[in-house]
């Protein structure tokens, strides 16, 4: 509706006074929208065609973290929702500022990460002229957002929040982009927000469907191998404590995804750990001989699958997922069920049928968690990785909040750093997003200030993101910053030394800046560690101290992730089960 | 099977773009599609017919157009009653002598000239994919100079109306 002239000052009143509308500026309206959606925190960084809207932002009330790059801004965004289960809102400008948001869109959705992104645009007057800093972000955004959005006029504006926060964090969660023309800020237009969002398109289905959870316990009941696969679902329905009175009443084998960490108790006896590539062998185990699997918002990904022809083979498949096109898409399923995990898990607590007849089952999959755990072996005396997850896990008490960023340190640290509450690890699972895990642990510090947060990096992902130890040095933030350096992309060179003969092509990082100093030159306490024999004495003075510490590990640079289901290899064939 | 797809979508920029880039990222191949605009001014009606695909990719793709906030609708015409229509120009090489001939040709498909020159004559055809597939191999024989096509637009028969493909949340046992 362009051309909304402002009404005269006594209309303007009494359309207030009677409907609370509120006659106001494109970018009050941006800032009011974020406070109606309760909104704490922001991520961000200005830029040109943003002028406007960080004008209205000065002073607002709502707390900016200024980052160093956009691409940390929307990476602790994704850090703030993992553990809120809140959207987080980053703002970048137009152009470059909103192309350097696209690695972070993209791993928001594989991973189902409510976001609000919010971009500036050059002014309608210009868009299509290769104006300065213009880009197509909505063009480039569409593939790797839930829902995207370009303002055209100010009267939008409390509309399009209103339904981007709610498509954001409903239904299979993910991010939506707001692009917002220069020119619309300084538009004016009545701003109301109560109407509830009208999206005909777009009608998430909450409740399973009761005959589907019948069928489900019908099959349960009759099942000889029944297991539990807990997925990130879990985690978004914030349904942990269901499932753990679900598995204790039945007595349920439990394996979890990468991203399902923490919505179940490591420490719990019936827990079997991650399953797939680096997972548990008796995990796969599970996975393999099963006879019953129910899928808890789990996407069956290839990395935890293994070959799909040897994934669960013999098995009736029973797969929940608020995201009706996930079931079927990989794995053959026999009973759908679409709906929230939460919903699913309650409704299938108010049926009883008896229990399974799996003790056998039961017994010896526990066996196989007894005699095969996670292993390393402690052969000299240079630091192995392993045991510096276990060391953080055992002198944290595991009561941290841990983030990771993407390769061996992240399966090592999936692996030995027990997770017995939700909310705890932020990792980028789909993507994959080396760098992800310095920002994500701002994001994860503003979503839970009062939590200690340890950020497990590679020496290789922490040089893709490092600028954000900035945040980290002027606001003092309790961020420990733990750089697993084992002077290589180990992840890269461990699948040279397996599958490409040892030539490690551009994996290897022997030259290496001195990151102690480069801590202090953020003024960020630092220090080095390189002997096993002064680790404990080191991590223990380093996490206790308050405040920020980056702490560089120099570890054994021939450490292998083991177990690991080779690539086009079923779960059942793994190596390395034992030292 | 070529399946074909009738999806009702919010008649607003950018939705085609949505729904292409939807079907490239997918790697999902498309025949043909047409857009126009339906009985609601705000609403429009694609029709894409798709590559040969088997079923589960069929579902897939039904599933990942519902995902759409955009998408309204989805109707899966493959193995229902339709009416399925397509339109094409064929300028084909036409002297006077042999006009009449053309005319004969033409006239069985209840076809039209729309356009006459003087070395050419313009044919509208309208009918299913086969019907014009058949006209053109007749006129091929004398010399086609350009040709386009539509691609095809299709409603359910009355009859058959209703067999919307399922909605997501619908129960419903997949077969794979």
């Amino acid at each position: 509706m362009p051309g909304i002239s402002k009404p005269a000052d006594d209309e303007m009143l009494s359309r207030t006074g009677e409907t609370g509308a509120l006659w106001m500026k494109g970018a009050d309206m941006v800032v009011e929208a974020l406070r109606r959606e309760q909104v704490e925190v922001i991520f961000g960084y200005p830029g040109g065609a943003v002028l406007p809207l960080y004008d209205a932002l000065y002073q607002c009330g709502i707390r900016h973290v200024l980052t160093r790059h956009e691409q940390g801004a929307i990476h602790a965004a994704e850090g703030y929702a993992r553990v809120t289960g809140k959207p987080g809102v980053v703002i970048a400008t137009s152009g470059p500022g909103a192309t350097n948001l696209v690695t972070g869109l993209a791993d928001a959705m594989m991973d189902s990460i409510p976001l609000v992104a919010i971009t500036g645009q050059v002014a309608k007057t210009v868009i299509g002229t290769d104006a300065f800093q213009e880009t197509s972000i909505i063009g480039i955004s569409t593939p790797i957002t839930k829902h995207n959005y370009q303002i055209r006029h100010a009267s939008e504006i409390p509309k399009v929040f209103k339904e981007a926060f709610h498509i954001a964090n409903s239904g299979r969660k993910g991010p939506v982009l707001i692009d917002i023309p220069k020119d619309v800020s300084g538009e004016e237009a009545w701003f109301t927000y109560d109407d509830p969002p009208q999206l005909p398109g777009y009608q998430p289905t909450v409740v399973p469907h009761h005959m589907q959870i019948r069928k489900l316990m019908h099959g349960l009941q009759h099942a000889k191998r029944p297991v539990i696969l807990a997925g990130a679902g879990v985690l978004h329905a914030r349904a942990t404590d269901k499932l753990l009175a679900f598995v204790e009443k039945y007595q349920l084998p439990v394996v979890q995804t990468l991203l399902g960490l923490g919505g179940f108790p490591a420490s719990h006896p019936l827990c079997l750990g991650m399953g797939g590539m680096h997972g548990s062998a008796a995990a796969n185990k599970a996975l393999y001989e099963t006879d019953f699997l129910i899928n808890l918002g789990a996407r069956f990904d290839d990395r935890l699958t293994g070959k799909l022809e040897h994934f669960a083979p013999n098995a009736m498949v029973a797969h929940i997922d608020i995201d009706p096109a996930e079931i079927g898409k990989n794995v053959p399923t026999d009973i759908p069920v679409v709906g929230d995990v939460g919903e699913a898990l309650e409704m299938m607590l108010g049926i009883d049928v008896p229990p399974p007849d799996a003790a056998a089952w039961r017994e010896e999959l526990l066996r196989v968690k007894r005699e095969l755990p996670f292993w390393w072996v402690q052969d000299g005396p240079a630091i192995k990785p392993q045991r510096l997850i276990a060391e953080i896990a055992r002198i944290t008490k595991g009561d941290v909040i841990v983030t990771t960023d993407v390769g061996q340190h992240q399966m090592w640290a999936a692996q030995f750093f027990p997770l017995n509450q939700p909310d705890r690890w932020v990792t980028s699972g789909g993507l994959g997003t080396m760098g992800f895990g310095l920002p994500a642990a701002i994001g994860a510090h503003f979503g839970h200030p009062d939590k200690q947060v340890v950020a497990i990096l590679g020496d290789a992902g922490f040089q893709m993101t490092l600028q954000e130890l900035a945040v980290i040095g002027e606001h003092q933030l309790p961020i420990k910053v733990v750089i697993v350096n084992n002077s290589a992309l180990g992840m890269v060179r461990q699948w040279q030394e397996l599958f490409h003969g040892e030539r490690y092509s551009e994996s290897l990082l022997p030259w290496q800046p001195d990151f102690v100093k480069l801590g202090e030159a953020y003024r960020i306490p630092s220090m080095r560690v390189e002997r096993d024999d002064e680790l404990t004495s080191a991590l223990e003075a380093f996490l206790g101290q308050p405040g920020p510490g980056l702490l560089e590990c120099v570890v054994d640079p021939n450490e292998n992730v083991y177990p690991m289901v080779a690539p086009g290899t079923g779960i059942h064939q793994m190596v390395g089960v034992k030292p | 099977m070529t399946p074909v797809l009738s999806v009702l979508v919010h008649n607003k920029p950018g939705v085609l773009n949505r729904i292409t880039a939807l079907f490239m990222r997918k790697g999902f191949n498309i025949q043909s599609l047409t857009v126009c605009i339906t009985e609601n001014p705000e609403i429009s009606r694609m029709t894409i017919v798709m590559s040969d695909m088997d079923e589960a990719a069929l579902e897939q793709v039904i599933k990942q157009l519902h995902k759409q906030i955009d998408v309204l609708k989805v109707t899966d015409l493959t193995d229902q009653a339709m009416v399925a229509r397509e339109l094409a120009l064929i300028r084909v090489n036409s002297p006077i002598a042999e006009r009449a001939v053309i005319h004969s040709l033409i006239e069985p498909f209840r076809a039209n000239i729309v356009d006459v020159g003087r070395e050419t004559v313009t044919v509208q055809v309208t009918g299913d994919a086969e019907k014009i597939d058949a006209l053109i191999a007749l006129l091929r024989p004398y010399g086609i100079r350009e040709l386009a096509r539509t691609g095809l637009t299709a409603l359910p028969r009355e009859a058959a109306a209703g067999a919307d493909a399922k909605r997501a949340g619908e129960a419903q046992v997949l077969h794979i």
